[in-house]
């Protein structure tokens, strides 16, 4: 029961944003709808359109070459192209706009090779829609590799075999067979590449593109309308819902296309000449542009500054980052605990209804999500303060929405799904018979949760802190909208010294938020490599065990 | 359109630096059906898996009427040799029907071609009412059947199957195995089958290696492997039976504990040079017979329906097996009679006692 009322409780913003589209917001969406939404409708889904097409064309063909070609470098590759998770979109567009930018160091060279001056000549504008859907592109396309490498490693070659003899060439093969088997994975990977390109603020607030972030930001901050805001909220979450249901279909589908045991074939291809060229570059390109050229730029503007930027306020700025991502990482993995727990003692309909309502979160914008919850924050202080006031005379003022808690809240309801996810997955390790045959040795519940669940999830646990952790410390918009007044964190101050025109003085902060990323990508590149070491010290499947003994 | 003559010399296949198949050799006649038999790990499916080019070779040559498709030197690309593959998981493509599954290969010929090369295999395969349903809605017998349609669609040279019917009901298997013979030779396709089941070998196969280590130890039909094994490993792969010591006394006489066996009476006979010598005796060699003044006490009895399997021990403790029709009923622990009847008999020198 109260894990029903805590999925509720997490789920009020969805409620609140999706019930503002009944409430009226006088002038204002009249207003929104003459002016400006069309623009944000429109910017949107060309940013949308423009990144699938990014991450598609940056992600699949990598995946591919790295799981069934052997090639110097290869191995390195496979987990380089997991890197450009650890930057966040915001951290990039600063990058290559201060690189690109007319003052930056490519212009000023070309200008002085040719002696031209600005207006002379053409050079493409980074701060576009344009520039925005490559930078998008660089950082979101390793969910669609991640998924589709997965999607090719699981084929079991004898279905490429298969086609092989059947007289397809290497790469008739790949287009008639790998990429429609693959084709669910990757649409899975390219809906959560989509909802973090319709949740990015930074990017598109920086390069000056109206969209629905940004739109909903300024209707909350410049017209101060709560219910415009919401309502705007709303329709991006009908975007949202879109992406929701074509991943779960896709996963659905994905079950359908299981090609049974996984059976590489024993000698896999090798490269030369042309072909290996273009292999590096497809695969090396995605690296160096989406995270070893932004990552240096970081380092260098980092060592111009780095004697403004170890001061006591970046140790402030540090300190509370820190503090937030911990105290919302703890609160995560305890709620976490406490709800796949639930779901386990009590298996009920209501119990995994209540997971899922969750679960939602992490679809949501962390600009809906800052909306959803400052709304009826807002009114809860109003209430409490009056209260207070009529009874004891007191002015509470703003106890809850202008705290650390409210933020704290948001962070829960988005990233709470990321520690439910990893806990689940840890106690699903442990299955049932495994408590049934502690009980039978006389383990009392809580000699069995201290011998048997806690050393087998250990590695889960610290990985859903650590996944929420990093999370928060990156977060942008949600934190925009709730801090409390003159709380800065290492993102704020990002975003702050970036939209002052002062690149080189963000790089501090940037740089330490890329650091605290790389942790958990590290952590990922591991479990990849594992995955795809293990064949080979394990038996092989089906068709190739006569050899293998 | 005739399938040509596959023909091994000499194949050698190493797989990450061991050698898996050992110089091998044989020759499979247009039309012909040759099943590769041995237990798991033996290098059966390497050695298929070369055939099909999926493996290079290391040395010697594999070759279609003459022409070599396979050597350390020269390998044509998979996608040109025109062979089929049927494999152990079926590996049926799960994004297309039956009906794509079958015309993948037939991209090259016509739709009015490709449509009646379909219904000639679906009608063959008796698979027509599953043309349009999706491989994961099919059987495992109805999956095995699609695969096969699949790879002989494009007539290929050869039809290579893995294990074809491993993943099915033994019930099913022997069946199936027939049948698909019979659409084989209907196609009139050269086939290499590898198994580790010498009853799917016995129904599908024409002749059948037995291969052991990498090598092959003897490529011939099902009745003389089982009756003539060349080899003491061939016979002991080879259906049941046991090795009982004999004497060579004279030119055509054996002695044993079971009596003395005139070897003019049998065919082919070969006496392997050596005074002592080790006899093969299936359990259809010892014949039940009550009259007879040898006995042996009943230790097992297996019911098989028609007949029971007794094992026998002898008064030296060595144990024999033998057929009898099932109203001969003897209880455990009893003595029988028993008479050797045998047709077939092979010798090989007898075994140092270790």
């Amino acid at each position: 029961m109260s894990l029903l009322i805590l999925s509720m409780l997490l789920a009020t913003p969805i409620v609140v944003v999706v019930s503002s589209v009944f409430f009226s917001a006088g002038d204002i969406w009249t207003h929104l709808l003459d002016t400006v939404l069309t623009r944000y409708a429109r910017n949107s889904l060309l940013l949308v359109a423009g990144v699938s097409v990014g991450v598609l064309a940056l992600g699949i063909l990598p995946a591919w070459l790295v799981t069934v070609y052997r090639f110097p470098g290869s191995k390195i590759l496979e987990w380089a192209l997991l890197l450009p998770l650890a930057i966040p979109a915001y951290i990039i567009a600063y990058t290559y706009t201060g690189m690109l930018d007319v003052a930056g160091p490519l212009q000023s060279a070309l200008r002085e090779a040719f002696e031209w001056r600005y207006g002379d000549y053409w050079f493409p504008e980074i701060r576009s829609l344009g520039g925005a859907i490559s930078m998008l592109s660089l950082v979101f396309y390793p969910y669609v590799y991640l998924l589709a490498r997965a999607a090719f490693a699981e084929q079991s070659g004898s279905v490429m075999e298969a086609a092989r003899s059947l007289g397809c060439s290497q790469h008739s093969a790949f287009v008639r067979v790998a990429l429609p088997l693959a084709r669910p994975a990757i649409v899975v990977g390219l809906s959560i590449a989509l909802m973090e390109t319709l949740a990015d603020y930074g990017t598109v607030q920086y390069f000056g593109i109206s969209t629905f972030t940004t739109g909903i930001y300024r209707t909350w901050n410049g017209l101060g309308s709560s219910v415009g805001a919401a309502q705007l909220s709303a329709l991006l979450l009908g975007f949202v819902f879109v992406l929701v249901s074509l991943e779960a279909w896709s996963r659905q589908q994905s079950q359908f296309f299981n090609t049974g045991v996984r059976n590489r074939p024993s000698t896999p291809g090798t490269l030369r000449g042309p072909s290996l060229c273009l292999a590096y570059a497809v695969c090396g390109l995605p690296v160096l542009l989406g995270f070893v050229v932004p990552f240096m730029q970081l380092l260098v503007w980092a060592s111009i500054t780095y004697d403004t930027i170890l001061t006591r306020d970046f140790a402030g700025y540090l300190f509370n980052s820190v503090t937030l991502a911990a105290i919302t990482a703890i609160a995560a993995l305890g709620l976490a605990l406490f709800i796949a727990y639930g779901k386990r003692v009590f298996p009920s309909k209501l119990t995994r209804a209540s997971s899922r309502l969750v679960g939602l979160g992490y679809a949501l914008p962390g600009t809906v999500v800052a909306i959803g919850v400052l709304v009826p924050f807002a009114w809860l202080d109003n209430r409490l303060s009056e209260f207070m006031v009529a009874t004891f005379d007191y002015n509470t003022g703003l106890l809850l929405s202008g705290t650390v808690f409210i933020l704290v809240f948001a962070y829960l309801v988005r990233f709470l799904p990321i520690a439910l996810n990893t806990v689940d997955a840890g106690l699903a390790k442990i299955r049932p018979s495994m408590d049934e045959t502690g009980r039978s040795m006389g383990f009392s519940p809580a000699a069995l949760l201290r011998r048997v669940h806690i050393p087998i999830m250990r590695g889960s646990l610290a990985t859903a802190l650590l996944l929420v952790f990093v999370d928060v410390l990156k977060e942008l918009p949600a934190t925009l909208l709730l801090r409390p007044f003159n709380f800065n964190t290492l993102a704020i101050r990002t975003y702050e010294l970036a939209n002052e025109e002062r690149l080189a003085d963000a790089a501090g902060p940037a740089l330490a938020i890329v650091l605290a990323s790389l942790i958990p990508v590290i952590l990922l590149s591991r479990t990849l490599r594992q995955a795809g070491e293990a064949p080979s010290s394990l038996p092989q499947g089906s068709s190739t065990s006569d050899e293998s003994k | 359109m005739t399938s040509p003559a596959l023909q091994l010399d000499n194949v050698s296949v190493h797989l990450g630096g061991k050698l898996i198949v050992d110089s091998v050799s044989f020759r499979v006649p247009a039309g012909g059906i040759g099943c590769l038999l041995g237990a798991s790990g033996c290098g059966k499916t390497t050695l298929l898996r070369a055939i099909a080019g999926f493996e290079p070779v290391s040395s010697g040559s594999v070759a279609l009427d003459g022409l070599p498709i396979s050597t350390p030197i020269k390998m044509l690309d998979i996608e040109k040799r025109r062979v089929g593959m049927v494999f152990q998981d079926h590996s049926l493509f799960p994004h297309l029907s039956v009906r794509q599954n079958i015309a993948f290969g037939l991209q090259s010929m016509s739709v009015a071609k490709r449509e009646a090369r379909i219904d000639e295999l679906a009608s063959l395969l008796a698979i027509g009412e599953l043309l349009d349903a999706f491989p994961h809605r099919l059987s495992g017998g109805q999956q095995q059947r699609v695969a096969i349609a699949r790879a002989m669609a494009p007539r290929p040279e050869v039809l290579l199957l893995d294990e074809p019917f491993s993943s099915l009901d033994v019930e099913l298997r022997e069946q199936l195995a027939r049948e698909i013979r019979g659409v084989l030779k209907h196609e009139g396709v050269t086939a290499i089958l590898v198994s580790h089941n010498q009853f799917e070998a016995f129904a599908m196969a024409d002749e059948i290696g037995v291969i052991k280590g990498g090598k092959l130890l003897q490529w011939d039909n099902a009745f003389n492997l089982y009756h003539t094994p060349a080899s003491l490993a061939v016979a002991d792969f080879i259906g049941e039976g046991v090795l009982i010591d004999g004497r060579a006394v004279g030119e055509h006489t054996v002695e044993t504990e079971l009596g003395v066996i005139d070897t003019r009476q049998i065919q082919d006979f070969n006496l392997p040079g050596t005074t002592d010598i080790s006899l093969l005796l299936r359990p259809d060699d010892v014949f039940h017979d009550d009259a007879s003044p040898t006995k042996a006490r009943v230790v097992e009895k297996a019911f098989r329906g028609a007949v029971f399997l007794y094992t026998l021990e002898l008064d030296s403790g060595k144990r024999v097996l033998s057929l009898a029709p099932s109203h001969h009923d003897h209880a455990i622990g009893e003595p029988m009679g028993i008479r050797l009847d045998v047709e077939h008999l092979v010798a090989f020198p007898k075994l140092p006692v270790v």
